[in-house]
């Protein structure tokens, strides 16, 4: 069978279950686009190739499968840049295909020609510039089974026009078979059984859980191991959603802006069982007072999160799921005591911290962004996929919003990108066309991708879009406000479009709220009108995040309102 | 840092673009050194040999492994200090050879068991193979009668078989 290289392409994409594509056309993409057109694969045309990215972030995310998009050489390529740098922090499934200028004309400087291999590989799980059209096949399949095995990451395809064009003899590549990639599932059991020594010994446990557990699809174990031993746990920002938020063991997130109770309890407890996690700075605060009491668990499957930034009494290599499933069958017989007379004092005093500092605000005369994330919970019963923005908004909605679900929290977690949460959303959306999606954005982050209104537009993808309006770019004016003694440089949005406008210029529709009593009914309205929404909520202009720990600071060190 | 030691990697990775700059990107992206690095291909043509130096601590060391072994393209990352091995570097040596000097080289050539490749009025080229220690040796020996320029390799390095 004679085939081009696009028609290679569009059929291994097939083979790879792919339904959807987030992408923009442009000159060396034709081909591609033109085979792609003829298929049943969805594209989804963006308005930015950013936003291409983060769509298919928040599409893997949402649907827990690999994200995919297609876009052109040249700028088409490096503004896929900030969208693959986030979803490799955050261990997020990608392949991202790219155009790329005709093999004899690399190294040119050729019109729209950028090295995007060069470029993007800091910042990919791996990458690949296909030389022949014979290479294709055999690329493709390596690039998902790369992406979504092991920590899962995002994968760079660039393609040259003329492996596109050219027409070969199509041979089906085999299984992948790669001698240099082999990542480690199975746990060892020997480091297993030091895990269950220590939790047979600890009298304040506490688990840690992180994006892993999220990606491996183990929160149905992390659930069970904490009820089955009766410890109490907290989540990354990354892994909310990894236990029910709702849980009567719930802590609530760590690190900067976590709770009272979960910091105060990674300070006291005896054992810390992490997993899926990789102690970042925003965890940890400063590493040497970090849990210094306990004993320290950490499960993870990729070695090198592993004492990177914190030392480890017993470290576990091993997919999430597969340590998990392991640890609560060797617990199956295993006589833990009478656990409630047990845990009592270590889950009383967790009660005290949690009765004296509550996560508290006080809604007055001018609406408080934290009233707004509240409503939403309930009037959403807490059933909805909030993506956000990043900043106080971002903040609130992970505090406020009590996760129930894997995969609802949606969010740029470790690169920290404004104007992730439209797209996302929008991802979101296609993955779970029956869900609630809502983007909790700031005025200042949402103005970073709003073109992205017009995707939804076009695509009659309802996702509903709630604006935190304080008029400034929040958290960098709060850190201005503690530590910089009020200098507000160049924080203050002196100029924003009018949100309701501009929702009804993209063919959407606008709602706004000035007053507490009408946040429930703005609320109401935008989550019932059909379409895409967007709801501009005025808040108060200089509300802070609570509590919040200082960079580098212990993470005991918590300001509190 | 203060207590950084020596150590000498050996690294077996797939013979193809990128693969060098996949292995400089990553030390320079995570702020590890690299002392030395040799890289040629193995009798497998397919796979090629990088042998590289670093000062690193405990810990840092204990990352730098996790992160090569983590790139796609690394087959096999040993750590060579720890075990017996040997190691091995070249050095090319232009030296300003005036007679005065002429016979004073010869005989530093001599003791070093090291060649000369190449005279001129001028100067000598002098080819030598030893450890790190033994080129810095002869280096600074030939310092004083003066130095044009020199090429070295940077360490190549295997595990002794068990005798």
């Amino acid at each position: 069978m004679e085939l081009t290289g696009a028609q290679i392409l569009i059929k291994l994409l097939k083979e790879e279950g792919v339904k959807t594509i987030f992408g923009y056309p442009g000159g060396v993409v034709i081909d591609i686009y033109d085979e792609l057109m003829k298929s049943d694969i969805r594209h989804i045309l963006v308005r930015h190739e950013q936003g291409a990215v983060h769509a298919a972030d928040g599409y893997a995310r949402a649907s827990g499968g690999v994200g995919v998009c297609l876009v052109t050489s040249g700028p088409g390529a490096t503004n896929t840049v900030t969208g693959i740098a986030s979803a490799y922090m955050d261990s997020i499934p990608l392949v991202v295909f790219t155009g790329q200028v005709p093999v004899h004309l690399i190294g040119n400087d050729a019109f729209q020609e950028v090295d995007i291999v060069g470029i993007t590989r800091p910042c990919t799980k791996h990458n690949f510039l296909v030389k022949r059209t014979e290479d294709l096949a055999k690329t493709v399949k390596e690039a998902f089974h790369i992406a979504r095995s092991g920590r899962p990451g995002p994968v760079l395809v660039d393609i040259p026009k003329n492996v596109s064009v050219t027409k070969i003899k199509y041979k089906a590549p085999g299984p992948v078979k790669m001698r240099s990639y082999n990542p480690t599932c199975n746990p060892n059991k020997r480091q297993l059984q030091k895990v269950l020594e220590l939790i047979k010994a600890a009298e304040r446990p506490v688990i840690f859980a992180g994006g892993g557990v999220i990606l491996s699809k183990a929160p149905e174990e992390l659930t069970k191991l904490a009820k089955r031993t009766q410890i109490p746990v907290t989540t990354t920002l990354m892994g909310l959603g990894a236990f029910p938020g709702t849980d009567p063991l719930w802590l609530g997130m760590i690190g900067m802006h976590g709770t009272y109770r979960a910091n105060m309890s990674t300070a006291h407890c005896d054992l810390f069982l992490s997993v899926g996690v990789r102690f970042d700075d925003r965890v940890t605060g400063k590493t040497d007072t970090f849990a210094s009491q306990a004993k320290i668990v950490h499960i993870d499957i990729d070695p090198t999160s592993i004492r990177k930034n914190i030392p480890v009494t017993v470290p576990v290599v091993g997919d999430c799921k597969c340590t998990l499933e392991e640890l609560n069958r060797m617990l199956e017989g295993v006589d833990l005591g009478d656990l409630d007379k047990k845990r009592k004092p270590w889950l009383d005093q967790i009660q005290a911290w949690k009765d004296t500092k509550p996560l508290a605000y006080e809604q007055k005369d001018i609406i408080k962004p934290q009233y707004v994330v509240e409503k939403l919970y309930e009037l959403t019963e807490g059933k909805a996929i909030i993506t956000t923005e990043v900043g106080q908004n971002q903040m609130w909605a992970a505090q406020y919003y009590h996760f129930d679900k894997p995969n609802h929290f949606i969010t740029s977690g470790g690169l920290g990108v404004m104007g992730f949460g439209l797209p996302a959303a929008i991802g979101a959306q296609l993955a779970c066309p029956d869900h609630i999606v809502v983007d909790v954005a700031g005025d200042g982050s949402i103005q970073m991708n709003i073109q992205e209104m017009a995707t939804a537009v076009q695509c009659n993808l309802p996702v509903k879009v709630v604006i935190l309006n304080n008029g400034y770019l929040g958290m960098v004016r709060q850190w201005q406000q503690l530590f910089y003694d009020k200098r507000y440089a160049c924080t203050c949005m002196e100029h924003a479009p009018d949100f309701v406008k501009l929702a009804e210029a993209y063919g959407a529709s606008g709602f706004r709220a000035t007053k507490p009593e009408e946040v429930e009914s703005v609320l109401k309205k935008g989550l019932s009108t059909p379409g895409p929404v967007i709801m501009d909520f005025v808040v108060e202009k200089e509300e802070c995040v609570y509590p919040m720990v200082p960079a580098g600071a212990p993470i005991t060190e918590m300001l509190l309102v | 840092m203060l207590d950084a030691d020596k150590h000498v990697l050996s690294i077996l990775v797939e013979n193809q673009p990128g693969v060098l700059s996949r292995i400089s990107g990553l030390f320079s992206g995570r702020g590890f050194n690299i002392e030395s690095l040799c890289v040629a291909v193995t009798t497998d043509p397919t796979v090629s040999r990088v042998t590289l130096v670093t000062k690193a601590d405990q810990m840092i060391i204990e990352q730098i492994k996790k992160q090569l072994n983590k790139l796609i393209n690394v087959i096999k990352v040993h750590e060579l200090t720890g075990s017996p091995f040997v190691e091995r570097e070249m050095v090319l040596i232009k030296v300003h050879a005036k007679p005065e000097h002429r016979a004073e080289i010869l005989r530093t050539v001599d003791i070093f068991r090291c060649k000369v490749v190449d005279v001129g009025a001028e100067h000598y080229t002098i080819e030598v193979t030893g450890t790190e220690e033994k080129l810095d040796a002869i280096l600074s020996l030939l310092k004083p009668i003066g130095i044009k320029e020199i090429a070295r390799t940077g360490v190549i390095a295997l595990f002794r078989e068990p005798k």
